[in-house]
């Protein structure tokens, strides 16, 4: 469905992605690992249409989107769901929620669309008309997920949704992504918390400054490389039962 | 007692017209994080179309609204053709851009037109005035209230109902998430100057309405007056230009009131001095943006 190929992108001067190759099949749902400023955010940037690459080509079901403005990507059917949530603040939850509806302009759509996110987010139709920005973090990340779905996306990219969330939020939100996928949704997800990650995969590939450093199912990565030493770079030399984010 | 009600109506009409010119301004920049130092020349604009119906046979309301709209369409003219080309380029760019848009409008009218003052036709109604409780009232500056608090309540109803309304909202706060959900940045950037030309339209008919006259420089000060109400009222918010607006009204009145007679004429230091002493306290203006 998805697929970067040999894909460099550069800010300003310094080349962030050196030739990253990821694939993204229909229904499945892939981590891209690794550690700070190795390239994943970047990554779904180049995707969402934020950052043009500088040489390889993006392709979503058979067209090269590469270099393609973000309003026009998200019509193709991409929504993202960006580090930080960025949600709008000032904004209520349902104007939030409507503002990720904007590309279908159906009201009966959106309604019928509102209602489902109330079965899949039960806290937001208690907060409707509520400021966004008066939201927790955890609730805050449910409505950037959702905003994100009112779109009808065919592939979903969540950067760091458990960034910053309790312990057991963090939980919560895997969670909901692996329901999700169940459900049958094209996902691609930056994530930092490689335990989770790998838990809910189907596979993930390990970047490195700007490469893939190496890819396959949780259990081959697992057996393969030693994930959190090697490339997260974390301290400890003698690693702990089972693979460990922190 | 009618000391503070003269100072009262002094205060709403003269802010209720700075808070229109700092909307104006406010709404490009929280967008494009633009000054666009090209918008008091859209005031300009307004009053040479004014002055060129001069004598034609329209009545003053139709020429009004056509003097408003050469406002509107001069500011989404000058994105098109000098901002856009060089909005992925830089914000420098794009700034000393609106210099250059500034400086050639007004050349335009210095080479057209003329340096000197033109006359503005304006309606017999703006010269008019009647007692109210023992207060005189120009009709002008009732007028120059009621319509900008009723552009005030539309700007608010139109911002907080309308998708299109909701999705300017959210690119002034956050552009590139507001482009991710689909919104077309050319529709929200032209609709803001749009919207910015219309506020500096009916700004000038009222603004220019004082003296019945218009120049090729009048832009500067409603410029400098939006800018600095905007900075006052914190430069995220749309709230904040509007308290900015009022604000900085209820200072220059109060200086022009209290301030002894031989110091009046420094009373654009005074204003700017508190501006500043303001800014030391809370440099982020008086409304936060989140």
């Amino acid at each position: 469905m998805l697929e970067l190929k040999e894909v460099y992108a550069q800010y300003g001067a310094v080349t962030i992605l050196r030739g990253i190759t990821v694939e993204v099949n229909e229904g499945e749902l892939v981590a891209l690992i690794g550690s700070n400023g190795a390239g994943k955010t970047t990554s779904l940037a180049t995707v969402a249409g934020i950052l043009r690459p500088s040489a390889g080509s993006v392709v979503f079901r058979g067209e090269n989107i590469a270099g393609l403005p973000p309003e026009t990507i998200v019509r193709k059917g991409i929504a993202m769901v960006p580090e930080d949530r960025e949600i709008f603040p000032a904004l209520t939850v349902e104007q939030n929620l409507r503002l990720g509806a904007f590309i279908l302009r159906d009201r009966e759509q959106y309604r019928h669309d509102l209602k489902e996110m109330f079965d899949l987010f039960p806290i937001l139709s208690e907060r409707l008309d509520q400021a966004a920005g008066t939201l927790s973090g955890g609730e805050q990340q449910q409505l950037a997920i959702a905003r994100a779905l009112m779109s009808h996306p065919k592939l979903l990219m969540l950067d760091e949704p458990s960034l910053g969330l309790a312990p057991r939020l963090v939980k919560q939100v895997f969670d909901l992504i692996q329901r999700l996928h169940r459900e049958g949704m094209t996902i691609l997800m930056v994530e930092q918390n490689v335990a989770q990650s790998l838990r809910i995969a189907d596979r993930a590939y390990v970047i490195r400054t700007g490469q893939v450093e190496a890819s396959g199912t949780p259990e081959e990565l697992r057996r393969h490389v030693d994930v959190e030493t090697a490339y997260l770079g974390a301290t400890r030399s003698g690693r702990q039962s089972g693979i460990n984010g922190k | 007692m009618t000391e503070s009600a003269y100072f009262v109506m002094d205060v709403l009409s003269l802010g209720s017209l700075y808070a229109l010119m700092a909307l104006g301004l406010v709404l490009v920049y929280g967008i494009l994080r633009l000054v666009n130092f090209a918008y008091g020349e859209l005031i300009m604009v307004a009053g040479y179309s004014l002055y060129l119906m001069d004598g034609s046979p329209l009545p003053w309301i139709i020429m009004a609204i056509l003097a408003i709209l050469a406002a509107v369409a001069t500011s989404v003219l000058t994105e098109r053709i000098a901002f856009r080309p060089v909005r992925e380029k830089s914000l420098t760019a794009m700034l000393i851009t609106s210099f250059a848009v500034s400086t050639l409008l007004q050349n335009a009218a210095l080479l057209f037109i003329s340096p000197r003052s033109r006359v503005v036709p304006l309606p017999d109604i703006f010269t008019h005035n009647f007692m109210l409780g023992g207060v005189l009232i120009q009709v002008r500056d009732l007028l120059g209230i009621v319509v900008s608090i009723a552009m005030l309540i539309i700007f608010t109803l139109l911002l907080n109902r309308t998708v299109l309304g909701i999705a300017l909202r959210a690119a002034a706060d956050n552009f590139r998430m507001t482009r991710m959900l689909g919104v077309p940045a050319n529709l929200v950037i032209s609709v803001a100057f749009a919207i910015s030309g219309l506020l500096a339209g009916v700004v000038a008919l009222f603004w220019l309405g004082r003296t019945a006259s218009v120049t090729p420089g009048i832009g500067l000060e409603p410029l400098i007056i939006a800018f600095v109400a905007t900075v006052l009222g914190g430069l995220q918010s749309l709230l904040g230009a509007v308290v900015g607006g009022y604000v900085l009204a209820l200072m220059t009145v109060g200086i022009n009131t209290f301030l002894s007679q031989d110091l009046v004429d420094y009373r654009q230091a005074f204003t700017f001095g508190l501006v500043i002493l303001i800014l030391l306290f809370r440099p982020e203006g008086l409304i936060r943006a989140k």
